[in-house]
């Protein structure tokens, strides 16, 4: 979990691990092409080894189906205060995160957190705080005996040029078991930085300007099959979002 | 209420939908009093555009009375009986960008920014009825319309004014006023301007309104080049010379406008092959535009100039002179227009009698014939510059 604490380092691992990753596909790829291009015996068995090497680097490719990693960040109008205070309210952010249900207080720094799987299934894990500096940084990790491993880090910059704050946040999830595994693996599967970073847009929108920019619910002509379809494929739509979340929302409007 | 539906390409149809109705505190609900068909509107009825869907409400250029507000919408900024003309760009003023005027840029206002970001790598604001990539908004060809973060957009208007001349404070006088400001514009200056529909014409008298002290049109009709003349314009109909860059030198010593703007777009016309060959990749989606036009402005323009493209482009488009636009060391100047910045003081410039915008409109009509409306005015049928549709009057009485 180290890793977690400082996420500078952390990133320039993720994207060496990258290049790492595809670099034998690459090259494997290349010589395979050059091997074919040779048309004779040494030319044929260079090919099939660098098939045999891009084959290994596909495979190395796959995504680990049993965890998953999400980094995103965004730039807020507003000061590192304001952004930390807003974000540590960890019950509120179900709000602007959709692919959150529910954040709970359980204990002095511990909270259950209910994500939406797939088809509306909630997956919860128990987590508490480990470290918690006000207007900087706040991280958490799951408690043992919890129904998996997760963890995760914010980190709240002032900006430079007066710009206001960068919030970059990083989950972790590993090793979870059986069916539950699938799950999040169908969940997260969609691209999991792709899926933060729409949730830290929606936050950030939020304290930007007290709501979120949304179409949904309004008027429109006949929609044909297509456009239907297209709505249940929106990646960024979870396919059911849950009444605590919707309930929260429609509090903060009556308020606004 | 009735509203003009886009059903597919060369396909819109007069709806009946339900009403708009408040989804956020910034919200407002505008009852339509005039709504404009926009020459952009035509790249969504050409299906050039992708991600319209059908049942999309087309239209973005329309006024008319504030009837509801959300409760995020203080009272000072716009009530109920107001009268107002609603900006096509749609813009939160509380992002980075709204503070920088960049307001077109909003960072908030395209709840579909994801989409527009795998395109463009970074989304423009959301505007009205423009595709779900820039939003995905229900648009103003309609009778009423949900408009958000009405607090900032919307420009109240005092009674007393007519409709026709404060309704393209909406969209294409400012825009062809911001591409004018584009061209950089010094004392004296030679702007030539491709496009002689309504943001051409807007553009070309806000060009004599920052200095220029000439201006060559260029387009294809003869009507509306005679409109362009009767701003103080010089016009080249491009089908009656050989080159239009040819003839551009020949009317500047061979020196070439100090700026060029595109007011024309992806859907470009032009008689050489390159124009043919254009036609055909477009028509495969190998390009989604064709920028006949910005490649001759490139050509065209001075060294040291600069290009001002307020025409739209979606997408990609091919064999861009990059060479003599590095080599002479060009600028080019773009984007949806900044609206705030340009709407209350056009509309001092109206009420002080320097300009009337109606004179653009050709065509006033009810919105049942707006499917009509969409041919017609892509046609250039009936010496036709600008539909304005009323959302109230009924078929029987036009």
């Amino acid at each position: 979990m180290n890793q977690i604490n400082s996420n500078r380092n952390f990133s320039n691992a993720a994207s060496n691990s990258s290049w790492q990753q595809s670099a034998p596909l690459i090259a494997g790829a290349a010589l395979a092409v050059f091997g074919i291009s040779r048309r004779s015996t040494p030319g044929l068995l260079l090919a099939a080894a660098g098939g045999a090497l891009a084959y290994a680097g596909w495979r190395k490719n796959l995504p680990r189906q049993d965890e998953f990693l999400a980094r995103g960040s965004v730039l807020i109008n507003c000061s590192p205060e304001e952004a930390y205070s807003r974000y540590r309210k960890l019950e509120d952010l179900p709000t602007s995160m959709y692919h959150l249900k529910s954040v709970t207080k359980t204990g002095d720094r511990q909270y259950r957190w209910v994500a939406l799987g797939p088809v509306g299934i909630p997956i919860q894990w128990d987590a508490e705080i480990v470290d918690d500096r006000q207007n900087e940084f706040i991280s958490w990790r799951s408690l043992p005996g919890s129904q998996l491993t997760a963890a995760g880090s914010v980190r709240f910059e002032k900006a430079p040029g007066g710009r206001g704050t960068i919030l970059t946040a990083i989950t972790h999830f590993d090793h979870p078991a059986g069916n539950l595994g699938f799950a999040i693996a169908k969940l997260f599967g969609k691209d999991p930085s792709f899926l933060i970073r729409q949730d830290l847009r929606r936050f950030k929108s939020l304290i930007e300007t007290g709501e979120i920019a949304t179409i949904e619910g309004q008027t429109h002509g006949p929609r044909s099959l297509k456009g239907v379809a297209a709505k249940l494929a929106d990646p960024d739509r979870p396919l059911a979002r849950g009444p605590q979340a919707t309930e929260i929302l429609k509090e903060q409007r009556r308020t606004a | 209420m009735k509203a003009v539906c886009w059903m597919g390409a060369n396909k819109m149809t007069v709806e009946n939908v339900p009403d708009p109705r408040i989804l956020n505190p910034r919200d407002a609900i505008v009852r339509i009093t005039s709504t404009c068909i926009c020459g952009s509107d035509l790249h969504l009825y050409n299906g050039f555009i992708p991600t319209m869907q059908q049942g999309d409400i087309m239209g973005h250029e329309f006024m008319g009375e504030v009837v509801e507000t959300g409760s995020g919408v203080s009272q000072d900024k716009l009530k109920v009986g107001d009268r107002v003309v609603v900006p096509f760009t749609i813009a939160c003023g509380r992002c980075f960008f709204c503070a920088q005027k960049l307001w077109s840029c909003c960072e908030n206002s395209n709840p579909n920014s994801w989409m527009a970001e795998k395109m463009m790598g970074y989304s423009p604001s959301g505007l009205f009825g423009y595709t779900h990539m820039m939003g995905g908004y229900a648009g103003g060809q309609a009778q009423y319309a949900r408009v958000p973060f009405a607090d900032i957009g919307p420009l109240k208007i005092p009674q007393g004014i007519p409709d026709d001349k404060v309704v393209f404070l909406s969209d294409i006088f400012p825009t062809g006023y911001f591409g004018a400001v584009n061209c950089d514009i010094k004392p004296e200056d030679t702007v030539a301007i491709w496009g002689c529909g309504p943001v051409g014409q807007f553009a070309i008298r806000s060009a004599f309104m920052l200095g220029a002290e000439r201006v060559i049109a260029i387009d294809r009709f003869g009507y509306r080049l005679q409109m362009a003349e009767q701003a103080g314009a010089e016009t080249i109909n491009y089908e009656h010379v050989d080159d239009v860059v040819q003839a551009l030198k020949e009317m500047t010593a061979n020196v070439g406008p100090d700026s060029c703007m595109d007011a024309v777009g992806m859907e470009a016309h032009g008689d050489n092959p390159m124009y043919a060959l254009d036609r055909v990749k477009q028509a495969f989606k190998i390009e989604t535009d064709r920028p006949i036009v910005l490649r001759q402005c490139i050509q065209a323009c001075r060294k040291g100039g600069t290009v001002s493209v307020p025409g739209v482009y979606s997408g990609f488009a091919d064999t861009i002179p990059m060479g003599a636009f590095m080599n002479k060391g060009l600028t080019m100047k773009t984007g949806q227009t900044h609206m705030m910045n340009y709407m209350q003081p056009l509309l001092q410039r109206i009420e002080n009698g320097e300009i009337d915008p109606s004179f653009v409109i050709s065509h006033r009509v009810p919105i049942d014939s707006a499917p009509e409306m969409y041919k017609t005015f892509r046609d250039k049928k009936e010496n036709c510059t600008k539909v304005v549709l009323d959302p109230w009057a009924t078929q029987a009485a036009a």
